[in-house]
């Protein structure tokens, strides 16, 4: 097993995307307490908006701005039709809503768009090699790994110097004290659902240049891995959640460029098994605060 | 601005947690509330807040309904809570604590206001919230709700699990924010010290109003204990 630069620049890459989709997540998980199931399918969503662009040969960035309006309207619409009246409801009924999200999503791209799937052809540019100091990476692995530190960043500035952002972190610790101080419930949540999507669709984008066959099944294993590196990471923490996405998915590019093609099959395998184990030694998440979860039994 | 609270009834289920409770705070004032556990005091500050179940009655700030009305809503309105068992957020600093008080403020201005009252506040506002005693925790909690710049206080058992030293800065705070000309409505298990401080102080049992007293009885213990077993 030999890892090589371009593996490397690869797996920080996946690993700056699974970050952004683990922040996108824990963000919602953060204002609601519900597991968005339905994230990955946003994802597919905007990488359609991106391949449909690209078939009708419009240029990148024109396709790269309808991802960007496709997926943020679809998640003020799932925030409107189904976050707001389920939001006094059980957290199981909102779970189990994200689910049928997801499923109803993904089929409506199996009837629209077919099986097969489309290709992003577009995108093909940033699949071209650089040459860094005489060694070859792809342009995308150098893009994804500075557009996510500089949305991380952005995020960061955002939660931790605005009014809406220290709204948002009070909410995600005690919602309901937070409204007794005149926070707004419907803001706060708009909010973290409207930069959830906003971070889904720069994931979207980014994925579709590292892989630009869209499939309705596009972005369902990135994200289920997510979230298991979100659980991993911590899931009450944002930061912690972030770090948990990275760490999965630098681990996932790894292992997926260390592994030989005929047994990359057994990635999943790995990385599931990684994570329980690490949950068996620290329940809480391996970067949450050890008083984070309650004890039980 | 005049707190009415008119036939308030507040039902969880079956439960019925207050029954046909009436009381009025006016600037300027402190309206106290005591009475044992279960008696309906927290239920009552809940539902002035619209974060209780209200059955009927009716709650108005100025003659202006806010029965039904959102939390957030009526925190923008003009009260502030201070909830039992202080609900500071430990994990943000001193000062993003009272930064989130301006959230319902209507008139501009910032949370340097609060620290004249409450001066150990100011020391520790770059510290972690979660790093304060219990007692600097409840000056933090009363601060952030004065941020506001509220027309109505609502506190609930302020002094609950605090030194009888710290007791006694609270007390000495809620005087003067009465003498602020803001109406503030006290439940407390410190009977005989709400009795004193407050205007008037209504006695409730069972949901219902038993009693109401004057700081002359403040030294009437026995009728005090009589209130408490009404």
């Amino acid at each position: 097993m030999s890892v090589s630069w371009q593996t490397l620049a690869d797996a920080l890459s996946l690993g700056g995307i699974y970050a952004l989709m683990a922040v996108g997540i824990g963000l919602v998980f953060g204002v609601l307490r519900l597991v968005n199931f339905a994230y990955g399918q946003l994802i597919m969503a905007g990488a359609y908006a991106i391949a449909y662009a690209s078939v009708w040969g419009w240029p990148s960035w024109a396709g790269i701005l309808l991802c960007f309006a496709v997926v943020l309207a679809l998640s003020v619409l799932m925030d409107r039709i189904v976050f707001r009246p389920l939001r006094t409801h059980s957290p199981a009924v909102m779970l189990v809503a994200t689910f049928a999200i997801a499923f109803l999503m993904q089929s409506i791209a199996v009837l629209a768009f077919g099986q097969l799937g489309t290709v992003a052809s577009s995108m093909g540019p940033l699949n071209q090699p650089w040459d860094v100091g005489g060694v070859e990476i792809r342009k995308i692995a150098i893009v994804s790994v500075v557009v996510a530190a500089v949305c991380l960043g952005l995020l960061q500035l955002l939660l931790t110097r605005t009014s809406v952002g220290l709204h948002m972190r009070a909410a995600s610790m005690d919602f309901r004290t937070a409204r007794m101080l005149g926070v707004r419930a419907n803001r706060v949540i708009g909010g973290a659902v409207l930069i959830s999507g906003l971070l889904a669709a720069v994931s979207a984008v980014m994925l579709t240049a590292r892989n630009p066959q869209v499939t309705p099944i596009f972005a369902l294993d990135d994200t289920i891995i997510v979230l298991a590196g979100v659980v991993l990471g911590g899931l009450t923490r944002p930061i912690a959640a972030t770090l948990g996405g990275f760490t999965i998915g630098f681990a996932s590019g790894l292992l997926g460029g260390a592994l030989p093609t005929n047994q990359s099959q057994y990635l999943p395998t790995f990385l599931f098994a990684a994570v329980i184990l690490v949950l068996l030694v620290r329940p809480n998440g391996l970067f949450a605060r050890a008083s984070a979860g309650a004890e039980r039994l | 601005m005049t707190l009415t609270v008119d036939g308030l009834r507040v039902r969880y289920g079956a439960v019925e947690a207050v029954r046909g409770l009436s009381l009025e705070v006016k600037p300027g004032e402190i309206v106290g509330l005591i009475g044992p556990n279960g008696a309906g005091k927290s239920s009552t500050l809940n539902a002035i807040m619209g974060a209780a179940p209200v059955a009927g009655g009716e709650i108005r700030l100025d003659g202006a309904s806010l029965r039904g009305r959102k939390t957030e809503d009526v925190a923008r309105a003009g009260i502030a809570l201070v909830p039992e068992g202080r609900r500071i957020f430990a994990e943000l600093t001193v000062e993003e604590n009272l930064r989130l008080g301006l959230a319902a403020r209507r008139s501009p201005g910032g949370i340097d206001d609060v620290f004249e009252l409450f001066p150990v506040i100011e020391e520790f506002r770059r510290r972690q919230a979660g790093a304060l005693s219990g007692g600097q925790q409840q000056q933090l909690a009363i601060a952030r709700a004065l941020v506001a710049d509220p027309s109505v206080l609502l506190l609930d058992e302020p002094s609950l699990g605090l030194a009888p030293r710290i007791v006694s800065v609270v007390f000495d705070a809620l005087a003067a924010i009465r003498e602020r000309g803001l109406a503030v409505l006290l439940v407390e298990q410190r009977a005989q010290r709400t009795v004193a401080l407050a205007d008037r102080t209504y006695v409730l049992s069972n949901g219902e109003l038993r009693l109401t007293l004057g700081p002359k009885d403040a030294s009437d213990t026995e009728k005090l204990v009589a209130a408490y077993f009404a």
